[in-house]
């Protein structure tokens, strides 16, 4: 079990350290020219030149990157120009919004933590438990509505729904406030009554994919030879659904998850946007429109951590449910 | 090993002899029909079978894939889901009668008083589990007053008892780790856990290497001794029933087309299915040149069964019968001895005379 967990972290150090160089080979290769997009029109060539300098552009790719990782790990010195002395782990300095990226992350991945995290305990709880359900009552009006459920929330847009949300509970029942982030340490109430829309929204959607692959998959295992020899035992039901199937059906609802959650984490723009919070998706969105490249190697490192992550959590949940995973 | 064409081993001590007739079966099966409605029509899968067995005796269940061998079994255990199927007839188990009884009821029956062997023993064992623990759970289940330890001590014993070396380490292991014999045996160890008095094994051995379905089959003997239980074994293969069984009952579509003591039915085979059958499987004592005879055609849609005979576009000798074998189903009538029957409308004489001509004499007959 160690060899398995020690192996696949290494695997996920190889993956990551692969994508932050792409990442940075892709922004700061392309003939892009951070600084000109820094400097309003009439700034000489002469200065021009000297803020190359200052910032490091005019090194080899090689020492750039080596400067940037090295400044993740131990911090950096990053010149007054960018805020003088950047702690480890520095994320260098965005010559957009004038402060550390390290601080624009720490401001906003709070805020897609708290809409990603309890919006997937929803939508797993929901889709999980309502795909089980219809695979038990087959062919009844609760599997009719549930599949009636899972088709609505499959075909609809997020931001529809989370507008038609906004329209009824904020602005015309006024049951809800206009969302916002408020951290959960400093008022729970008022943070979970600003994202509880989002939360539904995304968990609808979500649970709806989730409805339908718990359902076939439970409908999957219920034919299976183990399940007959459960019931020849003389369990009962609740014991050879709950145990015998459950754990049998849920192994792929445990990959989607843990892909799903992990992309999710990286950013969830749409809902972000509909919602009018500021997360991790919309920072990434607008660091790609104003050209803001140490905000977006950020980003896309940060959205790759997660991606990662949850592989290997996925990996080991895998381990854990089928011993003959553990093999491997 | 035994030599398949060797009837059963009158030295054995878990067969019973046939005098013994005046006890009670265990097992009575009266009229017994399954039905299973399905988009395409109904599916008639077992239609009006009736058999006994006496604790201590086995019964062979002989016929094709779709003959309603499984089917049958699966009713007596009330596997079948209600809402799918329909039963009728009479299945008394130990006395109860359980056809008409509640689900809860004959889960408490499952397992305890009755269990099934199943045919492939790595789909049948849940992969996430040790081998032990679904073993010590199908234990709990009827002893909910033992406890983990006590549970799990009874599940080793019963490793053990079936051969299982190193029981207490192989408790631990997951049913991957075990080869195909022994996953069998484990399978056997977990039916046994509750010392059950009737034993269904749907085709046991059909999984397995040749050399270690007779160490299973013998296994079986060896245990239905020492629980005197009785025994319905489900197969296609005529060698693994004139190895342990006493009766033998053949299906054909869904119906008995005959049945009777092993030595009646393998020795003096009655109906031209059952010859079919015998003359499909090799022989060690025959003449090695003599080509195996099959039998033609596919057994029959249980959709769409056959007119009269069941059996008859696929016999040679459906002509001689004026025709009925094409309009009247056949009913199981005795077959001159005692307890044979057989469900032909060929004269017994007519049958005599082409067993002699045609079938005996290809050395098939044992």
């Amino acid at each position: 079990m160690v060899r398995f967990l020690v192996k696949r972290l290494f695997s996920a150090t190889l993956t990551l350290f692969a994508v932050s160089v792409l990442t940075f080979l892709m922004f700061f290769a392309l003939p892009r020219d951070p600084v000109s997009g820094m400097c309003p029109k009439n700034c000489n060539p002469e200065r021009l030149e000297r803020v190359r300098q200052e910032l490091g552009l005019r090194d080899p790719l090689i020492t750039q990157y080596a400067g940037y990782m090295k400044g993740i790990v131990t911090g950096r010195d990053l010149g007054s120009a960018q805020g003088g002395r950047c702690d480890a782990p520095c994320l260098g300095w965005s010559y957009v919004s004038n402060e550390a990226v390290f601080d624009t992350i720490a401001r906003v991945l709070p805020v897609t933590l708290s809409i990603v995290i309890p919006a997937a305990v929803l939508w797993l709880l929901l889709g999980v438990g309502l795909g089980m359900v219809s695979a038990l009552r087959r062919g009844t009006w609760l599997d009719r509505v549930a599949i009636g459920f899972s088709l609505t929330g499959a075909s609809l847009q997020l931001y529809f729904v989370g507008a038609v949300l906004l329209l009824v509970f904020v602005y015309s029942l006024r049951l809800l406030p206009v969302p916002s982030y408020t951290p959960l340490l400093d008022d729970p109430v008022r943070w979970a009554s600003g994202l509880v829309l989002a939360w539904v929204a995304l968990a609808f959607l979500f649970s709806a994919i989730y409805a339908r692959l718990s359902r076939a998959q439970m409908l999957e295992t219920l034919s299976e030879d183990f399940v007959r020899t459960a019931r020849a035992k003389g369990l009962a039901k609740p014991r050879v659904y709950g145990r015998h199937a459950l754990r049998a059906a849920i192994t792929p609802v445990v990959t989607v998850a843990g892909l799903d959650v992990g992309a999710a984490l990286g950013g969830t723009v749409i809902t972000e946007t509909t919602f009018g919070l500021n997360g991790m998706g919309r920072t990434a969105v607008d660091a790609v429109r104003a050209g803001d490249l140490p905000t977006i190697m950020a980003t896309v490192l940060i959205a790759a951590v997660f991606v990662v992550l949850a592989n290997v959590l996925v990996d080991l949940l895998y381990a854990a449910i089928d011993p003959r995973v553990r093999l491997r | 090993m035994d030599s398949p064409e060797q009837p059963p081993r009158p030295g054995d001590p878990p067969v019973v002899p046939q005098q013994r007739a005046g006890e009670d079966p265990y097992l009575r099966v009266d009229d017994l029909r399954v039905r299973f409605d399905t988009a395409d029509g109904v599916v008639r899968a077992v239609d009006g079978v009736s058999f006994a067995v006496q604790r201590g005796r086995t019964l062979g269940i002989v016929g094709e894939s779709g003959s309603g061998k499984s089917v049958t079994s699966l009713a007596v255990l009330g596997l079948h889901d209600p809402k799918r199927s329909t039963i009728t007839g009479q299945i008394s188990v130990g006395g109860r009668q359980l056809v008409g009884l509640r689900e809860e009821e004959v889960r408490r029956l499952r397992g305890r008083d009755m269990a099934m062997i199943f045919q492939d023993p790595l789909s049948a064992l849940h992969p996430y589990y040790t081998v032990g623990r679904q073993i010590a759970e199908a234990y709990r289940v009827h002893h909910p007053r033992a406890g983990r330890r006590a549970a799990r001590s009874r599940a080793v014993d019963m490793l053990g008892r079936v051969g299982i070396p190193q029981p207490a380490r192989r408790f631990d292991q997951y049913p991957h780790e075990f080869s195909g014999g022994m996953r069998q045996r484990a399978m056997i160890a977990m039916a046994l856990v509750n010392d059950p008095d009737l034993l269904i094994a749907d085709e046991p051995t059909t999984a397995l290497d040749v050399t270690v379905q007779a160490q299973i089959l013998d296994l079986l003997a060896d245990l239905q001794a020492e629980f005197h239980s009785a025994i319905i074994l489900i197969t296609h293969d005529l060698g693994v029933v004139s190895q342990v069984a006493d009766d033998v009952l053949v299906m054909y579509g869904g119906r008995a087309v005959e049945q009777g003591g092993v030595e009646q039915v393998l020795r003096r085979p009655q109906h031209p299915y059952t010859w079919g059958l015998l003359s499909s499987v090799p022989s060690l004592h025959g003449d090695a040149a003599a080509d195996l005879v099959p039998i033609p055609g596919n057994p029959p849609s249980l959709i769409n069964l056959p007119s009269g005979c069941a059996f008859h576009p696929r016999c040679r000798y459906a002509a001689r019968t004026d025709g009925r074998s094409r309009t009247e189903v056949p009913s199981l009538v005795g077959a001159g001895e005692a307890g044979h029957l057989v469900a032909c409308h060929l004269p017994a004489d007519t049958r005599a005379r082409l067993y002699r001509e045609d079938v005996a004499h290809a050395g098939v007959a044992r």
